[in-house]
């Protein structure tokens, strides 16, 4: 197993860079840092311009493979360049990883936990009114996009306040800012805030698992292994966990890592809908500020999710497959 | 899955032939037909569909305001006698071109559907037939696709969109949506392969493109319909997603993706400008998987007995 983890890390490793490189060229010769100080007023010198794009290791009339060189050179020790405004990547994409993280975390957690269990019973439940209940929820989330669900719950929680006459759901912004209420008040609020991104990606997540969760749960409970368990004497709820369920949760881990793509593009519709300040958000603004550096950055960022997200799911899959550990 | 698929519909059909030999024999196709329309959800999603395109051609035909018309006396009214739906914020009738951006997307959901699913199911069938380097090729673009979401690609070439039509605009959002379905078609080309048919024909000589084409590529056919459906949903839904953020879709043209994106920002204060079009889009992609859905069942006997 170990074998099988390392080499699949190996093979991760690579493919962030070449993500990361592709991303990289893509964004050097789609977007115009040029156009940005152009622009400014009043207008600047072409000299001066030149000058400044020569300093942040942007400017076109250095050939390209040069300016990848003299990039991928920094990255190599750890340092992602600089900001279109002359601030450090690094800077920032320390503050705003941590900001992304929380919401992935939490939103993949709750939504995947809450899919899979619902799926899964839902198909022990067949055709009973859960099971056409919970179908029919999932079929409809599934019609709807992302940001829909993020403007819908935004709407609801504005119009709930108002008729509560309190506060009870924050919707602009991670924390409200120069609040003074100690450390658990900040918590508190903090927590508040999170509660309605978190509840977007987590619906969104939810109708797919659920969905595959019931199908492949159908599948394994028609099978014969699971009516030997049942035949031969184990509980119903012992043959369902034990044999059914695992063996149902394997396909559902490698799905984990189709849809983690989708959930970061998500990511960034919560986060530019609620005002969060995270890596989806940005890369949203680096695309229209021309900032070609940010961009690759955001990029790896997200590929090293997706790499994190896969290796999990080898881990998962090697844990409940004792296939893959042996052989 | 399909494979399976075949093998009762072959089984089916020779029983019919052993019992009587002058009677016709009903076809794969036209068994599966009455099966999609015996399906409830196929029938009303191809309802609904129906209705919403003859809604988005002929809706700008009966509204008495034209597409690129502005009313400037009356800027974001709610739903009038006049302006069925209301009208946005520089005095466009919402009717109007609501039905042009159901118009725009449904053509985009199409045509994006039908070229990915042909390009992936041409690339898998080579990759799962030569294998080889072309097949390690294909593996490394899908793995490569999995690492980089194809929205932070499509977000990043939308320069190069701003100043080419919505056609180009397809074609991208095609170019990076073809890699699952391709990784898919390989799996189940290597097995096919593997059949005696394919056999015959190889040993009889025939080119090996021309068995991509003449065995592989129809023997899955009920896959890649099913396939195709999918594919315009998610297509709708990537364009909407898109456009939100001014990526997609540019001015003049409309899509649903590009209205919403204006009304999500007045959704409060001004709901009808983002509930219509919100509402079409869901209607729509609800249907479209309506419809992929009961095909899949209509087409897999397999899963007939899980939902029946």
């Amino acid at each position: 197993m170990g074998m099988f983890l390392v080499r699949r890390l190996a093979n991760y490793v690579v493919l962030v860079f070449l993500a990361t490189t592709f991303a990289y060229l893509l964004a050097a010769t789609t977007l115009d840092p040029r156009a940005n100080f152009e622009q400014m007023q009043p207008p600047p010198s072409p000299e001066s311009v030149d000058a400044r794009l020569y300093q942040l290791n942007l400017n076109d009339k250095t050939p390209l493979a040069e300016r990848y060189t003299t990039w991928v050179t920094g990255v190599a020790t750890g340092d992602f360049g600089q900001t279109i405004q002359g601030k450090p990547v690094n800077t920032e994409i320390a503050r705003k990883a941590g900001v992304t993280l929380r919401l992935i975390i939490a939103g993949t957690i709750i939504g995947c936990t809450t899919g899979v269990a619902i799926g899964a019973y839902s198909a022990v439940r067949q055709y009973r009114k859960f099971d056409k209940t919970a179908t029919a929820a999932a079929f409809f989330v599934l019609a709807v996009p992302t940001v829909v669900i993020a403007v819908t719950l935004q709407v609801a929680a504005a119009s709930i306040n108002q008729a509560t006459g309190v506060q009870i759901f924050q919707y602009g912004g991670e924390y409200t800012s120069g609040l003074d209420a100690g450390f658990w008040g900040t918590l508190g609020n903090r927590l508040q805030h999170m509660v309605l991104p978190t509840l977007t990606l987590a619906i969104a997540l939810f109708a797919a698992f659920s969905r595959y969760q019931r199908n492949m749960m159908l599948d394994v409970l028609g099978s014969d292994f699971v009516r030997t368990a049942m035949a031969k004497g184990l509980t119903r709820r012992a043959a369902l966990f034990k044999h059914a369920l695992r063996t149902a949760l394997i396909p559902t881990v490698t799905y984990f890592t189709f849809t983690f793509g989708i959930l970061l593009a998500g990511t960034t519709f919560t986060e530019k809908v609620y005002g969060w300040n995270g890596m989806g958000a940005w890369v949203v603004d680096s695309i229209f500020t021309n900032d070609v550096h940010a961009v690759a950055a955001v990029s790896c960022f997200m590929a090293v999710c997706v790499m994190a997200a896969s290796f999990f799911s080898d881990i998962l899959y090697a844990w409940l497959d004792p296939r893959v550990r042996v052989g | 899955m399909s494979m399976s698929a075949e093998r009762v519909a072959l089984e089916t059909s020779t029983g019919h032939e052993g019992g009587s030999d002058e009677t016709r024999v009903p076809g794969r196709w036209s068994g599966v037909l009455s099966q999609m329309l015996r399906t409830r959800r196929v029938v009303v999603g191809l309802v609904i569909l129906a209705l919403m395109a003859a809604a988005a051609w002929l809706g700008p035909l009966i509204s008495p305001w034209e597409f690129g018309e502005r009313d400037f006396s009356s800027f974001l009214k709610p739903p009038s006698p006049e302006h069925w739906l209301g009208t946005d914020n520089t005095g466009r009738d919402i009717f109007t071109i609501t039905m042009s951006g159901l118009q725009k997307s449904l053509i985009i959901g199409l045509l994006v559907a039908v070229i990915t699913t042909t390009f992936a199911a041409v690339v898998g069938a080579f990759a799962g037939y030569f294998t080889g380097v072309s097949d390690r090729a294909l593996m490394w673009i899908t793995d490569l696709a999995l690492v980089l979401p194809s929205f932070l690609i499509l977000a990043i070439l939308s320069p190069v969109l701003r100043t080419s039509g919505w056609l180009v605009f397809v074609l991208l959002l095609a170019a990076f949506g073809w890699m699952v379905t391709a990784k898919m078609i390989r799996g189940m080309t290597i097995s096919l392969k593997e059949r005696e048919y394919v056999h015959a024909a190889r040993f009889m000589g025939v080119p090996a493109w021309k068995i991509i084409f003449r065995h592989i590529i129809p023997n899955m056919s009920s896959l890649l319909i099913v396939d195709a459906t999918i594919n315009v949903s998610s297509a709708i839904i990537a364009e909407t997603a898109l456009s939100y953020f001014g990526f997609g879709v540019q001015p003049p043209d409309v899509t649903l993706g590009s209205l919403i994106a204006v009304g999500a920002r007045q959704a409060v204060t001004h709901p009808w400008t983002f509930v219509f079009c919100t509402g079409l889009l869901v209607l729509l992609v609800l249907a479209v998987n309506m419809i992929g859905d009961g095909l899949r069942d209509a087409l897999d006997p397999q899963s007939k007995s899980r939902r029946a």
